[in-house]
């Protein structure tokens, strides 16, 4: 047994190494704060679904999920998603596909609002996170917003009447932006406006990969079940190698 | 009961040409040396990764579409709308980055123990050519999802060919079918991804186990076991040092098995895009002609290779050199059996210039590795603060692929002149655990 | 050398307790393979109910309308076409369609005319033999396949023949009546071919 441990031991030392090494590297771009998002957070994903409901589904569409699939996932009715949540008339099978006309969208941003079924997966949920959190008034942009995660964002801030509106502080003789201040409160505090955009990440981070629910939730019994069967084998191999000498 | 399957078998026995001697040959009478280390797991767990790769395979195409229209929903629709179709997508996605992994520690162990050299260079060769199939079946495999990081890994690729002088660009043309990647160049990918290159990759496969099963393994002495002592308590006129490959390689193969399995597990669950290193974060955009990812780079099992493109300058109006290093790169790994004319095979009775040379090959390989993955690029500016980055980067880079060429130039000169100092090597082999 | 003991038994156990474990693993690593063969999410959902106006269906006319992929034949039956139904009786393999054909249909169409409503027909036109669509034969006169036709469906594929009930005659290859779908009347015009009526099971 202790042979096998001074093995698995260093072993799962390498493994974890390399995860976490791995991940450490691929944090790149402008510095982000953490998002705090997760998709085992049934009530945060409920919120976040509302949210998009009620702010983002006018433009931008999830094709790839389904209304059905989202009551199942979120623990929510068939009645509370048709009655609250879906109000394009699409029936509960359908995927959730805005209703603005694609013409009109050019027309008024310059560009299609893009399709957010794998914004989180594409982009990351600290960028869609910090992102939401960085619209402040810009009198130069032609919609009046801008965004210092994405700078000359073409969307406009719907978010604006539960934020509030931010104002940019120069630094001193450049374009740059040093911070943000809100000059505007809106319906929230900056503590809940956190916490609703948080809802959102999470909500889109799911959207991005609905089976990652299930991912965890198998994942531990197969792992157990391997732990089970590779210290079985390792008995019997034991038990075998005992003639060889 | 017993006597029905006994009686089933020898009915089929009489009619093959010898299942059963076949058996015996290669399982209860092959006489692997007794003692395998750690590094002798990845020969068995390349075979089962490549179990895994078919049969999660054969089950995404029952639902892929092979379309430029197409293919990027279809994978979607596997990730949400089959049922179990993510744990299948992941499954090959993951191995497909596992078997390099497997491979890589494959054939570092091969190199480290001398198993190429005389009497299994074709052994070594028929594993190369494995390698170079596997390549090209893994960066074909990397287009089908059709994410803006294939439609552009695609034609950076195929671009290579057109470095070729005066028929590169019809080549070019003639492996797209078209004059971008396209609905076509995605279907003969396709074709070749899912049936041609599997079928290749295969027979090599047997080919490559019956080679070495002619010859007898290697083992970490580097020792000889059919040129020992005959008789063990199995046959008195086999190897003294070898045991049956089953029932006791198979039973150790199988911990290796559950152990690699407790890994691959993790990730397919836990971290299936392995933070952007398995499935790249720039993949989930669908392929966009108009608009070259801004950290386009290969996946990382080609990082290595295509630092070395990247660090060879054109020269006389050509960027055919950089490819050409490329492939050169692949080509002496081929030709490794005649740089090394030593005669002790494990490093553990080698000279310690072999020692020296093998570490700074590894290390020649991940600094480039490092160079292709943008990890210099990201590091230098962290440690040495507003430095010229592209000068640093190719200084570094430059030095990594000299050292990369420079092993097996050294390990020519180094055993053809005679400088090797070597340890005797013992008659028998040693067991250390 | 070989002059120690091996302790069989053990050997034994352990390699059938490792065998079974594995079995088990490679058993329950194959479900998610069958299982993805089942009808995906988009299949289930082009397999939703499917709501179907009749005002514009004359009578002896047939529509047919698409529900889980499967054509689903809508007639307007005549009342000389029903009237001809119970003097089919003595040629057809289940007329009461409660022997061979009890599963054919809801509780609430085993009745006589297979209905909800007498001249409303709405059924899965599949032949019950092989698959194919039969095809509609609405007109009461003599046919080649049949001199004394009452009206009903016949099989291209291999001549078998329902009656108006999609009920199917003695001496064809086809074993069953054809199947009726669960459907509703939403309203007196409108029906719902894929959900049972309230109340109905």
């Amino acid at each position: 047994m202790t042979k096998l441990m001074k093995r698995i031991i260093p072993s799962i030392g390498l493994v974890v190494g390399l995860l976490v090494g791995s991940m450490q590297v691929q944090a790149e771009g402008p510095e982000l704060a953490s998002s705090g998002a997760s998709v085992r957070d049934q009530a945060s994903l409920q919120r976040g679904a509302r949210l998009f409901f009620d702010y983002c589904v006018g433009c931008h569409s999830l094709k790839y999920v389904r209304y059905s699939r989202i009551s199942e996932d979120l623990g929510l009715s068939e009645q509370d998603v048709m009655q609250n949540l879906n109000f394009t008339g699409a029936r509960f099978d359908d995927p959730i596909v805005s209703h603005m006309p694609a013409e009109s969208a050019t027309k008024w941003f310059g560009k299609d609002p893009p399709d957010l079924s794998l914004e989180v997966s594409a982009k990351g949920d600290d960028w869609v996170y910090n992102y939401l959190n960085s619209f402040y008034l810009d009198p130069s942009s032609p919609i009046g917003w801008n965004n210092t995660v994405l700078p000359n964002a073409a969307m406009p801030f719907p978010l604006a009447e539960l934020q509030g509106e931010q104002t940019a502080v120069m630094k001193p003789g450049s374009d740059e932006v040093e911070k943000l201040t809100l000059s505007h409160p809106g319906k929230m505090t900056p503590a809940q406006y956190q916490q609703a955009t948080r809802d959102l990440t999470s909500f889109l981070e799911y959207a991005s990969e609905p089976a990652a629910l299930q991912r965890h939730q198998y994942g531990i019994w197969v792992l157990l079940f391997l732990v089970m069967f590779t210290l079985l084998a390792y008995v019997l191999k034991k038990e075998y190698w005992k003639d060889v000498h | 009961m017993a006597n029905v399957f006994t009686r089933i078998g020898d009915w089929v026995n009489e009619r093959t040409p010898g299942l059963m001697p076949m058996y015996r040959a290669h399982m209860t009478e092959y006489y692997a040396p007794k003692n395998f280390n750690l590094w002798y797991y990845f020969g068995s767990l390349a075979i089962l990764v490549l179990v895994n790769q078919i049969v999660t395979g054969i089950f995404l195409t029952m639902n892929y579409n092979p379309s430029a229209a197409g293919a990027f929903d279809s994978v979607q629709y596997i990730m949400r709308d089959v049922e179990w179709g993510w744990l299948i997508r992941y499954m090959h996605s993951t191995g497909a980055s596992l078997f390099f992994v497997v491979v890589f520690l494959h054939m570092f162990r091969g190199i480290m123990y001398g198993s190429y050299k005389k009497p299994r260079e074709l052994v070594w060769l028929l594993g190369m050519l494995i390698f170079l199939v596997l390549m090209a079946e893994a960066f074909m495999g990397y287009v089908l999802p059709w994410g803006n990081m294939s439609f552009w890994g695609a034609k950076v690729i195929i671009s290579l060919f057109g470095t070729i002088p005066f028929i590169g660009q019809t080549l070019v043309e003639w492996i797209m079918g078209d004059f971008l990647p396209a609905d076509a160049t995605l279907n003969r990918f396709f074709a070749l991804h899912v049936i041609a290159l599997p079928i290749v990759l295969l027979l090599l496969v047997v080919l490559h186990i019956a080679a070495l099963h002619e010859v007898g393994s290697n083992n970490p002495d580097g020792v000889e076991i059919k040129k020992g002592p005959k008789g063990n308590r199995w046959d008195a006129t086999k190897p003294s040092d070898g045991i049956p490959f089953h029932p006791y390689y198979t039973l150790k193969d199988l911990v290796g098995v559950g152990f690699f399995l407790l890994i691959a597990a993790f990730i397919i669950f836990f971290a299936p895009t392995f933070g952007g290193w398995f499935l790249e974060h720039d993949n989930s955009i669908m392929a966009n002609n108009l608009v070259t990812p801004a950290e386009i780079k290969p996946v990382w099992y080609f990082t290595p290779f295509y630092a070395i493109v990247r660090m060879i300058p054109s020269f006389l109006g050509s960027a055919v050199w950089g490819v050409l290093a490329m492939f050169g790169a692949i080509a002496v790994l081929f030709l490794l059996p005649w740089f090394d004319r030593g005669k002790v095979k494990s490093i553990r009775y080698r000279g310690t210039g072999y020692k020296v040379g093998l570490a700074v090959f590894v290390l020649a390989f991940f600094g480039l590795g490092a160079v292709g993955a943008g990890i210099t690029a990201e590091v230098i500016p962290e440690w040495f603060g507003n430095v010229d980055l592209t000068t640093w980067e190719n200084l570094f880079g430059r030095v990594m692929t000299i050292l990369y060429f420079g092993f097996f130039a050294f390990l020519w000169a180094y055993t053809h002149f005679g400088w090797e100092k070597t340890k005797p090597v013992p008659d028998r082999v040693t067991m250390h655990d | 050398m070989a002059n120690e003991v091996v302790d069989h038994g053990r050997r034994r156990f352990l390699t059938t307790a490792t065998a079974v474990v594995g079995g088990l693993g490679i058993v329950s690593a194959a479900v998610p393979f069958i299982k993805s063969w089942e009808p995906s999410a988009r299949a289930k959902a082009a397999g939703a109910p499917v709501t179907q106006s009749l005002s514009k269906i004359e009578p002896g006319q047939q529509l047919i309308v698409g529900w889980r992929s499967l054509p689903v034949f809508i007639v307007n039956r005549t009342p000389t076409q029903l009237a001809a139904l119970p003097g089919q009786n003595g040629r057809l393999v289940d007329p009461k369609s409660d022997g061979s054909s009890a599963e054919q249909q809801p509780k609430y169409a085993q009745n006589e005319t297979r209905s909800i409503k007498p001249e409303w027909l709405v059924m899965v036109g599949i032949c019950t033999h092989l698959g194919c669509v039969p095809g509609y034969v609405g007109e009461m006169k003599p046919e080649p396949f049949d001199p004394n036709w009452q009206g009903g469906y016949y099989c291209p594929c291999h001549h078998s023949r329902y009656d108006m009930a999609g009920r199917v005659y003695q001496g064809v290859p086809a074993p069953k009546n054809m199947q009726i779908p669960p459907y509703n009347f939403i309203d007196d015009t409108t029906i719902q071919i894929g959900v049972d009526p309230k109340g109905a099971a």
